[in-house]
């Protein structure tokens, strides 16, 4: 029986349409496990719309109160139950982006050097290493930064960078807490980067061989051959592979809320601490106060969701279209 | 000619120093695995001991305890949420590939993508709101319920790629011998894809093992021992949490072992999935 997957994996007789066949229509039974089937394939359109409608429902008592103006306001009181999403948006896209820093330049190097590079010998502990990577619960992230993390950048980077440049640099301004944006940027961009990474080889593999080998003909030497012909030609799949650790950088919760500080203010340094959207859903929702500070919490996760789709569907879309180019 | 020369050792020179950085940056991502786990074995195993897997925590001041229910607790709601969620995976995923080409099922593809970008403490607020709310209590159930929502896109797409690479002629051999088409497609196709399918479900088991986010606001976690799913129960992540934030040196020394067996947990799944996988295709 096995025969059979391990003759396909060498040689795909099955086509991009293999189950295609004809449906009998007289047959009663086919006609059940067709029903059966499609009902268990839209279950997960279904679960997609039964989260966004179960949060617009929470939410709704919110939006009616605050409008548009949530996205706006600045404050967050659940005392005087006035409440306002910007800080949380602001910490979500700070903390992200400064992974997206870290990450990208990381993980395309890491991609071009295990593709274009490495031995296979070399290759592959490397590969399994950040598959490894991959695998670590965000709470055991979280752990690893609360002891470890979070107090070597303290004392190796905030202090000395604060006292050198805080007063001339507004971003590496304030006092080294060590729960700040900056921890958060930077143990997002260590668990992005295995996503990111496996995403970019597969783009930067689907770059047919005879592009290099024709840039090497001509004379290029391999880095030109990579940087002005491979990366060039794989560009639309990159940007894809940034937008997923850009997602998921977005939506990382438990070990980002361990490491950033928790404070609901706008921050103004990389050293300052500050919240996601996320982490204030982790520490707040299950201890609302009331039912304004609940409703105001699931708006929020309206928001983070609302975010997280618009940008998993265009990295989606983006990966896609190359992954169906490579094939023709 | 000397200037032809200078040009062309500039840029072999900026060559070899690129490739040259490609190589550091492939170590500095490799560096944090590295640490992470000397870490996780050096504060952890000290720290591990047979009431670690026995006990209940003790309360604040008591040095000792260990997180014996926690263990248990993550056992039954991730065998719970397998239960729930790889049924539905698989039969979602068989629709891919039997409607594959259909507009639905492109959609139904896209929309499996999405969901597994949607963000974990999301699903916990969904499931809050479906489960916990009715119901009146945090449950092991609505954990299972929130792990299970995240294991379906997963695994619906690990059994579609599986499904498809099980050549067309199998099936078309079934249907020619007068098979029903779901008895061709149940005793025929998925027992030929079962490693691939198993390996897939493996994978996915071994990631929900390790969530925290989505069971906060469901299984919401608890000092003893729980094993009716229809109240609020301890997981292991939810336990590492607690005692992560917590300011007390025991506990801290807890979360450590906690997080080594939990990662012992996730790696053990994750690894014997691999396993399964190239033994199914050495034996083939």
């Amino acid at each position: 029986m096995t025969d059979v997957v391990e003759g396909t994996s060498m040689e795909p007789l099955a086509g991009p349409r293999s189950f295609a066949l004809p449906w009998r229509r007289s047959s009663a039974s086919d006609a059940l496990w067709r029903g059966v089937l499609v009902v268990f394939g839209l279950s997960i359109p279904l679960l997609l719309v039964g989260i966004a409608a179960a949060l617009l429902h929470g939410a709704w008592p919110a939006v009616r109160a605050f409008g548009g103006g949530f996205l706006t306001g600045s404050e967050w009181n659940p005392v005087s139950d006035r409440f306002g999403g910007v800080p949380f948006l602001v910490g979500t896209l700070a903390s992200s982006l400064l992974a997206l820093l870290i990450a990208v330049p990381l993980s395309i190097g890491l991609a071009l050097f295990l593709t274009e590079l490495a031995p296979r010998w070399l290759a592959a502990p490397i590969a399994f290493a950040t598959e490894l990577l991959a695998a670590i619960p965000s709470v055991v992230y979280g752990l690893w930064a609360i002891f470890v993390l979070v107090p070597f950048l303290r004392d190796r980077v905030q202090s000395p960078v604060s006292e050198r440049l805080g007063e001339s640099l507004g971003i590496f301004a304030g006092p080294a807490y060590g729960p700040s944006i900056l921890a958060g940027g930077v143990i997002l961009a260590i668990m992005i980067i295995p996503f990111v990474s496996a995403v970019s080889r597969e783009v930067i593999a689907a770059v047919p061989r005879a592009q290099r080998e024709a840039a090497l003909a001509l004379g290029a030497t391999r880095w030109e051959s990579t940087w002005q012909i491979v990366l060039p030609a794989a560009r639309a799949g990159l940007i894809g592979a940034v937008m997923l650790g850009l997602g998921r950088a977005i939506g990382e919760t438990m070990a980002v809320t361990m490491v950033i500080g928790n404070t609901p203010q706008i921050p103004h340094s990389l050293f300052a601490p500050a919240y996601t959207m996320a982490s204030v859903l982790a520490n707040e929702f299950a201890e609302a106060s009331g039912d304004v500070h609940r409703s105001a919490l699931m708006y929020v996760a309206l928001m983070l969701l609302a975010v997280t789709l618009v940008v998993n569907a265009l990295a989606r879309a983006l990966v896609w279209r190359v992954e169906r180019r490579a094939a023709q | 000619m000397s200037q032809m020369t200078l040009r062309h050792r500039r840029r072999r020179a900026t060559s070899a120093l690129m490739l040259g950085l490609t190589g550091v940056a492939a170590l500095l991502t490799v560096l944090p695995l590295v640490l992470i786990f000397g870490y996780l074995v050096r504060e952890g195993a000290s720290a591990l001991d047979l009431s670690f897997f026995v006990h209940t925590p003790r309360p604040t001041g008591e040095v000792g305890g260990g997180m014996g229910n926690a263990i248990v607790g993550t056992f039954e709601m991730v065998g719970l949420a397998a239960l729930i969620g790889l049924p539905v995976a698989v039969l979602a995923g068989v629709y891919l590939a039997e409607a594959r080409g259909s507009r639905l099922a492109t959609a139904v593809r896209f929309t499996a993508d999405v969901l597994n970008g949607v963000p974990s403490i999301v699903v916990g607020i969904f499931v809050y709101l479906l489960i916990v709310v009715p119901t009146g209590s945090f449950s092991a159930l609505a954990g299972a319920v929130a792990l299970a929502t995240m294991l379906v896109p997963m695994v619906t797409r690990t059994t579609e790629e599986m499904v498809r690479l099980v050549p067309r002629e199998l099936m078309e051999g079934g249907l020619a011998l007068g098979m029903p088409r779901w008895r061709t497609m149940l005793g025929v196709v998925l027992p030929a894809a079962r490693g691939g399918i198993l390996t897939g479900a493996l994978v996915g088991v071994a990631r929900i093992a390790g969530e925290t986010a989505p069971l906060l606001f469901t299984a919401l976690g608890n000092q003893f021992w729980q094993l009716d799913p229809r109240h609020p129960t301890a997981a292991l992540p939810l336990q590492i949490f607690a005692y992560a934030i917590s300011p007390y040196d025991d506990w801290h020394r807890q979360a450590w072992a906690g997080a080594l067996v939990l990662i012992l947990l996730v790696l053990t799944l994750s690894l014997g999935a691999r396993f399964a996988l190239g033994r199914a295709q050495r034996n083939a």
